[in-house]
């Protein structure tokens, strides 16, 4: 005899990291994984999908407006309880950290929700490193911009090889124990201020 | 030199997150040898995991949600208490210009006052329900908050049903001018600016205020992490002494401009400090053209405003029974009762010799004017405190309170 496969209702803003969650969750064989990505009219949605186990981003603000839906029956017609088991400490604060928040039907056993909580988790946090690894790339070519900049007005200004601008950013940021990002970036405001059509 | 205590605290974008905010950015902390760091959350539901996983000491929290906690009725709860209040006041309801109109037609004045307004707002509701008309529906920020019990406390005293004749549903603050302006609500009672927000956009008039329904009522709160509390009695006597000095700093006029500057910036509020004005004057645009200086609005320091009165604890958890949140017993009463802490609160300020409350507990409403009061070491003033229907909330007789079954004021 088959278990009927739970129902599960995955609630966040962010379009990408809703789809990741719900490719994972696809990949472990859930099959009736549903993602709403506004709260507008998700009371007519649970009562329609009837979920087993929502998950919520942490950051959406209506989260006291769901769990507050959840505790009136007239909405749901089974009351949903947060997080897996409370006694689980380990899995809330693993969920905190991730940015995530989990609600579950009342009287679900904890070994059909807990793969379900632990793949969110996961996910969560394998976007999140990737958010992270995009935000250091984008800042990282920042960076090398305003050297180039940097060194160029130094090439310009003082009549240096390109090595040796570097050299000359480099060893100033080490002797003011700065980073040569930030160095580049006073040279080239410091430029911008003495002569507007420099920078 | 590196801080005595290290604090970390949640607040909620809302303007009476100032005390903590003052606290911070002003140096009261620093002084008091502690690193305070803020937090600012999206919801409530996060404070209240954010304390429970340990990720915050402290946070600024509802009056009613460390009662809630307490009482086991919210998800991931843990032991909360309230050594400090954040202030009394400062809350509005706020109607859509659609429905100010019809309340209008029946009588409402742009004065705030509960009675008028709400009569008029209860003769529409019943004409609409004759024509057949869907409820009127009004937001509040949570369950477990005092805009929900003061909002159902007016309503029910000018004889409408707050569970029955209309829908309350839950929104949060930063979103409720929008979903006024978008007829998704047909009012909401929040804290400011959010009821400015929706006059200075033409969009909702004030109707009545907290400091009317309820004269110097409670509102947010120092939610504590009990455990912390127990681990770090210094960390947290130095901790109230700094809120104690934020606090004094944020009521003197003399330093309006400077708080509204503060808060106004990105990382709190993120909102013109214009919109901070009349919660700092208590002087209100009320929509429409009408304005109004409302007494008392919003006190962050005054009438012993940090003190957490056992009685305002008394009286959030007899709302909790009265609207079915939770029920009545005498072990319920007993833990709403010890999540307020003034002996903590005494035990802080006792060595500045600044006025202290002779009592832990008042009747609500008792005081009919400003009165001196007779307190340890400097002069204290309290009250008005009463309520708009001139009810009594006497702490001592809870049953009888909780018997009163006709809330109605007489009519005429």
């Amino acid at each position: 005899m088959t278990r009927k496969s739970l129902a599960v209702l995955v609630i966040d803003e962010n379009h990408i990291r809703a789809s990741i969650i719900e490719a994972g969750l696809r990949e472990a064989g859930h099959e009736q994984v549903t993602v709403v990505h506004d709260v507008a009219g998700i009371a007519r949605r649970i009562a329609e999908i009837e979920p087993d186990v929502i998950v919520i981003d942490l950051e959406n603000p209506n989260r006291d407006m769901l769990e507050n839906m959840f505790q009136l029956s007239r909405v749901v017609k089974r009351p949903i309880a947060m997080f897996v088991d409370r006694s689980d400490q380990a899995s809330i604060e693993a969920a905190v950290e991730a940015g995530v928040s989990a609600y579950v039907v009342d009287g679900l056993r904890q070994e059909r929700v807990k793969p379900i909580l632990d793949m969110a988790i996961s996910r969560f946090n394998a976007f999140s490193r990737m958010a992270r690894e995009l935000e250091e790339a984008r800042s990282e070519l920042e960076n090398r911009k305003v050297i180039d900049r940097a060194k160029g007005i130094l090439m310009r200004s003082r009549g240096l090889s390109e090595d040796a601008a570097y050299t000359l950013l480099r060893k100033t940021a080490m002797s003011q124990n700065r980073k040569i990002s930030e160095i580049a970036q006073s040279l080239v405001t410091a430029a911008g201020l003495l002569d507007p059509g420099e920078s | 030199m590196a801080a005595e205590h290290q604090i970390n605290a949640g607040f909620i974008p809302l303007f009476d997150s100032a005390v903590l905010v003052a606290a911070s950015e002003i140096g009261f902390a620093a002084r008091e040898g502690i690193d305070l760091t803020l937090s600012r959350e999206t919801s409530w539901a996060n404070i209240r995991d954010r304390i429970a996983i340990g990720h915050f000491d402290l946070a600024h929290m509802l009056g009613p949600m460390p009662i809630a906690c307490n009482l086991g009725l919210t998800p991931l709860a843990s032991d909360t208490i309230v050594p400090f209040s954040l202030g009394l006041g400062g809350n509005c309801v706020t109607v859509s210009n659609a429905l100010w109109a019809g309340m209008a037609a029946h009588g409402a004045l742009p004065d705030l006052d509960p009675a008028r307004t709400g009569r008029a707002l209860g003769a529409l509701i019943h004409e609409r329900a004759h024509a057949g008309r869907d409820p009127l529906r009004f937001a509040v920020v949570h369950p477990h908050s005092g805009h929900n019990y003061e909002l159902r406390y007016w309503l029910a005293a000018c004889g409408i049903d707050p569970s029955r004749e209309i829908e309350i549903v839950i929104v949060p603050p930063p979103f409720m001018a929008d979903a006024l302006a978008a007829g998704r609500i047909d009012g909401y009672c929040v804290g400011e600016p959010w009821n400015s927000a929706s006059v200075v956009a033409g969009t909702g008039h004030i109707a009545t205020v907290k400091a009317t329904i309820w004269k110097t009522s409670p509102e947010k709160v120092l939610g504590v992490r009990n455990a912390w509390a127990e681990k770090h009695p210094e960390a947290l006597s130095a901790l109230l002494r700094a809120l104690h000095r934020a606090a004094r700093w944020c009521q003197d006029p003399a330093n309006r401009g400077e708080l509204a500057a503060l808060m106004a910036q990105p990382s709190f509020l993120g909102l013109s400090p214009a919109l901070q004005t009349p919660i700092l004057t208590g002087h209100l645009a009320l929509g429409g053209g009408a304005e109004l200086a409302v007494e008392d609005f919003f006190l962050p320091f005054d009438k012993a405003a940090n003190f957490p009165w056992k009685s305002h604890a008394l009286w959030f958890y007899t709302q909790m029974v009265r609207w079915g949140q939770v029920k009545h017993s005498a072990a319920h009463m007993a833990l709403a009762r010890d999540t307020y802490r003034p002996d903590l609160y005494r035990v802080a300020l006792k060595p500045l010799g600044v006025a202290l409350p002779g009592a832990n507990a008042k009747v609500e409403g008792a005081l009919t004017a400003a009165t001196p009061v007779g307190s340890a070491g400097a002069s204290l003033v309290l009250g008005p405190d009463g309520f708009f229907d001139g009810r009594i909330f006497d702490p001592d007789r809870i049953d009888d309170y909780l018997a009163i079954r006709d809330w109605a004021m007489p009519t005429g």
